[in-house]
């Protein structure tokens, strides 16, 4: 009865994430490879560096041990030219970022069971506009999509996503605003398993970590799943801003403690922001990072590559390194 | 969490304090977690290394080395040095006499500007003014509808044209003639969240700006931006000359750093700061609050604030004369306890307390919501009249109130005695007031 129907790797390299990405890369995170392209390591060059992973938001912590990895490294390895201790450290931030995706689960769709996706973050982070794209990105898997409205707080959230059903003909249900979410779940669940739906993406009002009561209600939320399908929701996707400074790590820490997070999304990548936050992420959780929004527009999101990130975000692409 | 700068000085200079003679390399120690701090805090990097030159000069000049609290004298130069960059004086919003007063809100994508066009027009109102909302965001999907909503929930007129055949700049253009023409003002509009690296959108804010000349253009930022909110602000600032800043969502736990940042570079004011969902979550900015959480020295105003909230004066009094007479009971001690709880998890009022966070921390003395819990049931267990005199407890009532709320006898004897202990207490304080003897500062007892 389980009919897998995996979500495929994608072997070709993805050119979305790259010209995404273009627009962050511009700017001080050349620096980086330039960084190396001197003739011997020198303290200045730790010192520099530390600097511009503190300016990337990789939080002091992470940069700390970035340096001293590379320090030591080095040393113990004799390594003289800064384009071999360059390698290094780009493998080492690499290293940092899969233990955020070894953890990553196959995803196995089963037929007749909605793959329930519930969609949590603070205010702002561009959740709805998540939704809207994670909703085309399984509609190229030709899954048919649902959506349900459960941010009945913020004014017009509820049209915000129906304008988005309608973009990419896909239904939605909701109530009214002010309506109890978990009734609205409810009554998506129900509906996503009459028509048949593959997937079914659930909005959620925007909630500071902080504010136990909200917290609360996403474990009500998720008790209504259950009560249609055991497993549900297979996947929780916590958005996080990539401008978001550090408290990105809190915000991960907390909401992994109201619902288990099955996935991190980076979002608003498009912008000057580096994403460092990423790297505490992976460090202090291991949560997999699974997806980047690169944009406004639907088909603006990539599956995370450590290797593209750090490539594309810190040593420029194109580089060949 | 974080360890906060002041435990971390403490620290620092507590190893150094047993040697007696301080160094300007201790001090150099200092700055370092100084500057850790702020770091930590998402202050700017660059705006870091300036600061901690600033109070590096003044702690080496101002005779930390000799003070006898080396740490407290660093401690209290930071904090001046910060509330100096953030601002000292507060900055109302420029509305000048002669109308139309127009306020332009922009900003980031996702940073508040809705929810803020909204927050500041409940505002406007209630001082008295006409405000109409301008709905100039036909970006977003949804964003007229977003405004129109907060609209009528506050029942503040919204001026919006359809979404297709418009442009923001004539919609922009078309609310400030409507408003002349139907008295309203101020006229506070709502535009598009966008990059500051986006050409075209950048240049569509210049135009608007050029068109209706506002009288404020306010930068709205999320108080949890990290190392950008700089490059933002500047090119924000560059582009508009932005006159005031709002810093939204500091009601979530980021240290706030952006704010300095901003301030520091753009040296232009915060306003307002946003602390809420609701549409009167609005309040002025103090710069001695935000010092102090981005050193994470605690937040004792926000602690006595909430707590304001939850209990007005007559019945502070009337409970500060019951437990002075000793007739402080158990249904006194379960209001405390219930208003406390409604004041937020309980770990998360300790960390507002300056100096008991690490206290907590260090002595792993956690004390959860759950014993919490545990406490109020044995006291709901008891009938009023055991409440009001705990001591009839005992024999069969003690197997009753156990057993209602799902505890061990010694459990509930534990409460019982504590609260004889805290009875005590607090009948000595009494005759302590009595005698003028009460001491200024009780330690925190918890």
């Amino acid at each position: 009865m389980v009919l897998n129907r995996l979500f495929r790797r994608r072997a070709e390299p993805d050119v979305q994430v790259q010209q995404g990405l273009e627009k962050t890369r511009r700017g001080v995170f050349l620096e980086i490879t330039r960084l190396f392209d001197r003739s011997t390591m020198d303290d200045e060059l730790y010192e520099d560096l530390e600097m511009l992973l503190i300016q990337a938001d990789v939080g002091w912590d992470v940069s700390q041990r970035l340096v001293e990895d590379l320090r030591s490294q080095v040393r113990d390895r004799r390594i003289v030219h800064p384009t071999d201790a360059r390698e290094l450290l780009r493998n080492d931030m690499v290293a940092l970022l899969e233990l955020a995706t070894r953890n990553r689960k196959v995803k196995i769709l089963q037929r007749g069971v909605p793959w329930v996706i519930l969609v949590v973050g603070v205010n702002g982070v561009g959740k709805t506009t998540t939704i809207a794209k994670l909703a085309a990105y399984h509609q190229r898997f030709g899954r048919s999509v649902m959506l349900a409205a459960g941010d009945t707080f913020r004014a017009a959230a509820i049209d915000q996503l129906q304008i988005w059903g309608q973009r990419l003909d896909v239904p939605v249900i909701a109530h009214g605003p002010g309506a109890d979410p978990g009734a609205v779940v409810f009554d998506a669940m129900q509906a996503a398993h009459n028509r048949g739906a593959d997937v079914l993406i659930v909005d959620t009002a925007g909630r500071l970590h902080n504010k136990t009561n909200l917290m609360f209600e996403l474990g009500k939320i998720r008790k209504v799943m259950q009560r249609h399908v055991e497993s549900a929701p297979q996947e929780v996707l916590l958005a996080i801003d990539a401008t978001t400074g550090q408290n990105g790590l809190i915000q991960a820490q907390e909401f992994s403690k109201s619902v288990a997070i099955t996935d991190i999304m980076i979002a608003k990548l498009d912008g000057t922001a580096k994403g460092g936050i990423a790297f505490s992420v992976a460090k202090e959780l291991g949560t997999p990072i699974s997806y980047i929004g690169t944009g406004e527009k639907a088909t603006d999101l990539a599956e995370f590559h450590p290797d593209t990130y750090v490539d594309s975000l810190f040593f420029g692409v194109g580089e060949g390194l | 969490m974080f360890e906060s700068l002041s435990d971390r000085l403490n620290e620092t200079f507590g190893r150094l304090n047993r040697k007696g003679r301080l160094t300007e390399q201790d001090v150099d120690d200092a700055m370092r977690e100084v500057r850790r701090a702020l770091l930590e805090a998402d202050v700017n990097f660059k705006v870091v290394k300036d600061f901690v030159a600033a109070v590096r000069e003044r702690a080496v000049g101002q005779d930390v080395l000799r003070s006898l609290t080396p740490a407290q004298t660093a401690i209290g130069i930071v904090n001046e040095e910060l509330v100096r960059v953030l601002g000292t004086d507060r900055e109302p919003l420029r509305l000048p006499e002669r109308p139309p007063q127009i306020l332009m809100m922009v900003g980031l994508q996702g940073s508040g500007k809705t929810t803020h066009t909204g927050k500041l027009a409940l505002q406007l109102r209630k001082e008295g003014r006409n405000p109409l909302m301008v709905a100039a965001d036909l970006q977003r999907p949804a964003a007229v509808n977003q405004l129109q909503a907060l609209g009528k929930q506050v029942n503040i007129p919204v001026y919006a044209e359809g979404t297709t055949g418009s442009s923001p700049v004539t919609v922009a253009v078309n609310a400030v003639k409507h408003a002349m023409e139907r008295g309203y003002n101020p006229v506070i509009i709502d535009t598009a969240g966008r990059l500051q690296i986006d050409e075209p959108l950048m240049a569509e804010l210049v135009t608007i700006r050029d068109r209706v000349n506002p009288t404020e253009i306010l930068l709205v930022a999320d108080a949890m931006t990290g190392q950008e909110a700089v490059g933002v602000a500047q090119t924000f600032h560059d582009r508009l000359a932005v006159t005031g800043l709002i810093l939204t969502k500091m009601d979530g736990d980021a240290r706030g750093g952006a704010a300095l940042s901003i301030r520091a570079v753009t040296g232009v004011p915060i306003k307002f700061i946003g602390t809420g969902e609701k549409l009167d979550a609005l309040e002025p900015f103090y710069p001695e609050r935000l010092a102090g959480r981005i050193l994470g020295m605690g937040d004792v105003l926000s602690l006595v604030e909430r707590a304001q909230e939850l209990t007005d004066d007559k019945d502070a009094e009337r409970l500060q004369n019951r437990m002075i007479k000793g007739q402080f009971d158990l249904e006194d001690f379960l209001d405390q306890l219930q208003k406390i709880k409604k004041m937020g998890p309980l770990s998360q009022l300790m960390e507002m307390i300056p100096g008991l966070g690490s206290q907590m921390r260090q002595a792993k003395a956690q004390i959860s919501d759950d014993d919490y819990k545990r406490i109020e049931a044995i006291i709901l267990s008891m009938t009023p009249q055991e409440r009001r005199r705990p001591e009839m407890v005992r024999g069969r009532r003690l197997n009753r109130i156990a057993r209602g709320s799902g505890t061990q006898r010694n459990e509930v004897n534990q409460l019982l005695k504590q609260f004889r202990d805290m009875q005590g207490m607090m009948a000595q304080f009494g005759k302590m007031a009595k005698k003028g003897k009460l001491p200024a500062n009780l330690p925190f007892d918890f």
